[in-house]
């Protein structure tokens, strides 16, 4: 396993983009664990000059690194701050997604019939609704109803139980041409029943796509819950980067020339999605074992004897 | 599968049986149908039918014809891995016993791998990419908790070298391997149960003529060593009558004809059979001419009426046509479905 690993890694370190990749995800990751030592603010904190005056939208050279907002509060104790709230929502919904997504997928690609027609049907109706506008009218509804449970969750729960569909899509059709394989009559004619198959040669071989797309359907759900957040649909008392944004919108930062306001929150939203679609489409490539070949090595013990002298 | 015949399974059905031993495998009025899938226009392709021959222990069975006459779905079908398209309409496959088409599924994943396995046509495609070649072989092994994961490690070991290839070769993966070396591979696999009947389903088309003969003198070997019993398909009459005992001739899904090999290869009664073996080289008579037969095997959603060879074949007579002749019994063991030959109607 660990020798695997070390190997993963000898990979994916001659890999420029994936390396990239990966640093971007990382560090936004970084930042929001260690968000508390990274700044000596609390996000709500008001900055003040000598004088005790609030410092309301002062740009990054009266007070760094980014300056503050209306309010006075710092720039970029709020975006590492935002950067848990965006992450955590990204994450969670994003794997959550994937999840349904392969369940759906394998499920209707594998046992096919009426039970691949009506997850497919299931499937289009999600597919054909516009999902934004759908979004939008669950979230605010569901917020309205008084469930007890943070806004944040409601987020998280209607990106992830919306996002599933071109992914149960891309497996469905994964499966279909990969249970034909021979190798899977193989594992019947060996008395295989239907969990070992899909467990060791079914999802062996859509793995690789499975987290490619995992890494790929967080960085949609960061961009959706940041449009969300900036049409105001966010959780306001834990502002995400979309919420920044919305905010600064509200609060006329572009009329006051405030760049600082609305631009970092907007380059980090592209940094992490940038982080996540390098990241994913590297390690779609790599996780395939027939494009890792290290061929024949020059090894006596692995020279073939002709099956008479093998006895 | 309600109008099933009642069994007359005998020993002294396959020509070459010892009277005392019984068959391991006897497939009896085996009936297979291709529908076309839901959603699709077409007809129903009968595949097989009325299919029934013996498998003694220890032996070799033949199953000869040329492509599409049904050997694959023989063995698809006693194994019970047609797709899902295929149903055995009719039929019995006593095996140890026991009719397989009549237990249900959980028990004939107990018999599968276990007591008959089956080395794949290709190799290639038969192996999981994506898995090592010692992995793939413990599979079976672990999957039907016959040994240990230890000794299963062992079993790996020793089945590699049985058939050639070194044990550090086990933690590679198929591509790493030439072709004659996944074809070993399988066949390793398939014995890594010690199963009582081996189905090999054109183990060696596709390799060179060395690696070929490499494949079937190692088949014969474990043959003589493990005692166990081989279906083998094939279209190259040269390796049924090296290797095998009996031989069944396949055209169209019938049994044409089916005898020990020496009533196959030196008194064949059927027409088809006959033109099969002058359609091969013979060492004895390097000088004769080959000849082929003129036409095409008949598409199974469209069969002739009559006997299934009649339009290819030059010695029919008017009945041909119009019904289907039944196995006669030419001699002990020797049965050909012609009107040309003479004898009692076989019972299975």
């Amino acid at each position: 396993m660990r020798r695997s690993l070390l190997e993963f890694w000898r990979i994916f370190s001659c890999n420029k983009l994936g390396l990239l990749g990966g640093f971007l995800v990382l560090s936004a990751v970084a930042a929001a664990l260690f968000a508390p030592a990274l700044t000596p603010h609390h996000p709500v904190d008001v900055m003040r000059d000598a004088n005790g005056r609030g410092l309301t939208f002062a740009p990054p050279s009266v007070h760094g690194p980014l300056g503050t907002d209306d309010a006075g509060r710092d720039i970029w104790t709020e975006l590492i701050y935002g950067a848990r709230v965006s992450l955590t929502v990204g994450f969670m919904a994003g794997f959550i997604a994937m999840f349904v997504g392969s369940l759906f997928g394998i499920t209707a690609g594998y046992f096919g019939g009426w039970v691949d027609n009506l997850l497919m049907r299931v499937t289009d109706v999600l597919l054909v609704i516009p999902d934004l506008p759908l979004m939008l009218v669950l979230v605010a509804t569901l917020r309205q109803m008084d469930l007890h449970v943070s806004p944040l969750i409601i987020i998280i729960l209607v990106i992830g139980l919306l996002y599933w569909t071109s992914t149960a899509r891309l497996i469905r059709s994964q499966v279909l041409t990969i249970k034909e394989r021979q190798f899977v009559s193989r594992a019947r004619a060996i008395g295989a029943g239907h969990g070992h198959i899909v467990r060791k040669h079914i999802l062996p071989q859509i793995m690789p796509l499975i987290v490619a797309n995992t890494v790929l359907t967080i960085s949609t759900a960061i961009l959706v819950e940041s449009g969300l957040a900036f049409l105001g649909l966010g959780d306001p008392t834990k502002p995400s980067w979309g919420t920044m944004l919305n905010f600064a919108f509200d609060r006329n930062a572009v009329t006051n020339g405030a760049w600082w306001f609305y631009l970092p929150p907007g380059l980090a939203i592209v940094w992490v999605s940038l982080g996540c679609i390098l990241l994913g489409n590297v390690l779609e490539e790599m996780l395939n074992p027939r494009l890792t070949a290290h061929h024949l090595e020059d090894d006596e013990n692995m020279i073939a004897i002709p099956a008479s002298e093998g006895k | 599968m309600s109008e099933r015949h009642p069994a007359h399974a005998s020993a002294a059905l396959a020509g070459t049986a010892d009277p005392i031993k019984r068959p391991i495998l006897s497939v009896r009025h085996l009936t297979t149908e291709f529908i076309p899938p839901r959603g699709m226009q077409g007809k129903s392709a009968r595949a097989l039918e009325d299919v029934s021959f013996d498998v003694m222990p220890g032996q070799t069975v033949g199953l000869v014809g040329e492509s599409g006459c049904g050997k694959t779905t023989t063995l698809m079908s006693v194994m019970r891995l047609l797709p899902s398209t295929g149903r055995i309409i009719n039929g019995q496959v006593n095996f140890k016993g026991r009719d397989l088409l009549a237990i249900d599924e959980r028990q004939m994943r107990k018999v599968r791998w276990r007591e008959m396995a089956i080395v794949f046509q290709g190799a290639m495609n038969a192996l999981n990419p994506v898995m090592k070649i010692g992995d793939q072989i413990r599979e079976g092994i672990l999957l039907h908790d016959m040994l240990d994961r230890e000794a299963a490690e062992e079993r790996v070991g020793e089945l590699l070298e049985m058939v050639g290839i070194p044990r550090a070769r086990r933690d590679q993966y198929p591509h790493q391997y030439s072709g004659g070396m996944r074809q070993r591979a399988m066949i390793a696999m398939a014995l890594a149960c010690s199963p009582d009947v081996l189905f090999a389903d054109e183990p060696t088309t596709a390799l060179d003529v060395m690696i070929q003969a490499q494949v079937l003198e190692l088949l014969r070997d474990i043959q003589k060593a493990l005692g166990l019993a081989i279906v083998l398909v094939t279209h190259d009459l040269g390796v049924v009558a090296e290797v095998c005992d009996s031989v069944v001739v396949m055209y169209g899904g019938k049994v044409a004809e089916y005898g020990n090999a020496d009533q196959i290869y030196n008194h064949p009664q059927h027409p088809y059979t006959q033109r099969l073996l002058a359609s091969f080289p013979d060492v004895n008579t390097p000088t004769a001419q080959l000849t082929s037969i003129p036409g095409t095997p008949p598409r199974l959603t469209d069969l002739p009426a009559g006997c299934r060879f009649h339009p290819r074949c030059d010695a029919r007579v008017a009945k041909c046509s119009e019904v289907s002749p039944p196995l006669i019994t030419i001699s002990e063991g020797h049965f050909a479905a012609c009107y040309l030959c003479h004898g009692q109607e076989a019972h299975f």
